[in-house]
């Protein structure tokens, strides 16, 4: 029998320190609907979600109701659309994004993840094209997120597709100026992107998966935070130890929610993502988990080294409470989504620069950051670059998602609203990396690529 | 298949016999009680047998809801497993 103690715990969870699962994504492989007719290939597009997703979002309530856990997010992440834009070179992609935010709106999931393309080598039939059409398709679109891997540790970093996303980033915030930039948001540029992320916006299904898949995505930084609050002054060591049972247990219930709604949709389970994911919720951040460690605010001196101390402690745990991990799995930082690091980047403690030493650490990299409207597509090109270097050197994944805020400065704010969150726009280092940009070409694979 | 019927909230006279009596009309078999109060607040544990119950689990789940709401306490009605998950190796 399950003593009361555990009991209680669990719902208290749930109740006061925003314990949920954070989404169950759907990868749906479209390799079966290529076809040279762009028409064919969105209905066949549209058929495929609708069919395969039908009942996800009812399954995905009837879980949560039954198990009495939040289940925040159904999603579904797809083939990336570059390899079905392949097939019909003539015409514009932006027809599929608008077949894929058709079936999310048909099946009622609230966002859609593979408007993407995998470049970290060079461009194939069909890159090219989906890269141009990204701001378009974000501007034309609601519940279509795009994504573009330029770089990994086996390939290096294609430096002309990173010079061409400082480009798209901006005019993705252009399009979309009179949203607060909203275009920008749903876009993420990535270095060693994970085929099974189940995320948004950075969520794809990689052409390593099987047809169809379910990948969950936990969460709980309230959780995490109320445990350590509770411990009071310990060692660290015993802090460790603690964000470990935590994650532990959060991770359970993640894996107990995929198994249910794998075996319920007739799907194969693919992985548990190990995430500590947050919400501008009040109570649901990151960063109050660090400054619950002894920082004064997030981003002070120390905060890289209590970040990689929790970003460590989620894995431990947590791998032994999911058969099958994959995903980001570690600590988002995503800035306008977490109220302790809005609060951090608008009284200036925490600035781009200590981000950038955060995400050498932490799951993914510079996420959800207002930048100033002025700045040149080539700045946000080296930041890219510097980011995918991050990430190829460490075998980790790095991501960019910046906002540009077109028409507005640093100190103001931008407001997407919902899970999206608000936030101020960050101060940049205006300098400029225009020359190291446009010379183009590729940045070798590092030492770290030569395991064989 | 068991779940737990957990009653939170201030103590009044009658909870256990209401939420008994909601459970007898759908053949939901009482297994164990624990209950204790914290800090003059109430807490109820019921462990119930589900195997016979007549309607859809998520009924279930909204009618006792519903019921916890109209006596001003909290209740929740969950799968057994979630538990078992968080806090069993």
């Amino acid at each position: 029998m399950i003593n009361s103690h555990d009991i209680l715990e669990t719902i208290n969870m749930i109740d006061h320190e925003n314990l949920d699962v954070r989404t169950i994504t759907m990868g749906i492989s479209l390799l079966d609907c290529i076809d040279d007719n762009i028409d064919k290939a969105c209905g066949k597009v549209y058929d495929k979600i609708c069919r395969y997703a039908k009942n996800l979002v009812k399954t995905g309530e009837d879980i949560s109701k039954e198990y009495g856990i939040p289940i925040i997010h159904k999603r579904i992440s797809v083939t990336p659309i570059a390899m079905l834009a392949a097939a019909c070179p003539t015409m514009s992609p932006v027809k599929f994004a608008k077949a894929l935010d058709k079936a999310a709106d048909t099946v009622g999931v609230n966002f859609v993840g593979g408007y993407s393309a995998l470049v970290h080598k060079g461009f194939a039939p069909g890159d090219y094209a989906l890269i141009e059409s990204i701001p378009e398709a974000l501007a034309s679109t609601e519940k279509v997120c795009s994504s573009v891997n330029i770089g990994s540790t086996k390939a290096g970093i294609n430096m002309d597709a990173v010079a061409k996303m400082g480009r798209v980033i901006r005019q993705a915030a252009e399009l979309t100026a009179d949203r607060d930039c909203i275009g920008a948001a749903k876009l993420v540029v990535f270095c060693n992107a994970p085929e099974d992320n189940p995320f948004m916006a950075g969520a794809f299904h990689g052409a390593g998966e099987p047809d169809c898949v379910i990948n969950v995505g936990v969460s709980g930084p309230g959780v995490v935070r109320a445990a350590l609050a509770k411990a009071g002054s310990c060692n660290i060591t015993e802090v460790a130890d603690i964000v470990k049972k935590t994650a532990f247990k959060i991770t359970r219930t993640g894996q107990l929610v995929a198994k249910e709604a794998a075996q319920r949709l007739s799907v194969p389970f693919g992985i548990v993502d190990l995430s500590l994911a947050p919400t501008p919720a009040i109570g649901d951040s990151v960063a109050y988990i660090l400054e619950e460690m002894g920082l004064e605010q997030c981003g002070a001196h120390g905060t890289t080294a209590c970040l990689a101390l929790l970003n460590d402690a989620v894995k431990k745990g947590g791998v032994m409470a999911s058969s099958h991990v994959g995903g980001l799995s570690g600590a988002f930082i995503p800035v306008t989504e977490d109220a302790g690091m809005i609060e951090a980047a608008r009284s200036k403690a925490l600035s781009l620069t200590k981000l950038e030493a955060m995400t050498a650490v932490c799951s993914v990299g510079l996420d959800m950051i207002a930048i100033p409207g002025d700045t040149s597509a080539e700045i946000i090109s080296g930041i890219i670059a510097d980011e995918a270097a991050i990430g190829m050197v460490n075998s980790k994944t790095t991501a960019v998602r910046l906002i540009p805020a077109i028409g507005k400065q640093a100190g103001e704010e931008l407001n997407f609203g919902g899970l999206l969150g608000n936030g101020p726009i960050m101060d940049i280092n205006p300098k400029s990396p225009a020359k190291f940009i446009s010379r183009g070409g590729r940045i070798p694979a590092p030492m770290q690529s030569l395991k064989n | 298949m068991n779940a737990v019927i957990t009653v939170l909230g201030k103590d009044t006279v009658g909870i256990l016999a209401k939420v008994a009596a909601e459970c007898a009309e759908v053949s939901v078999n009482i297994v164990e009680v624990t209950q204790s109060v914290l800090q003059g607040m109430f807490a109820m544990i019921m462990f119930v047998d589900i195997t016979k119950c007549t309607v859809p689990f998520s009924q279930l789940v909204d009618s006792l809801t519903a019921k916890g709401e109209e006596m001003g306490v909290k209740i929740h009605v969950m799968h057994e497993d979630i538990f078992n998950a968080m806090h069993k190796i």
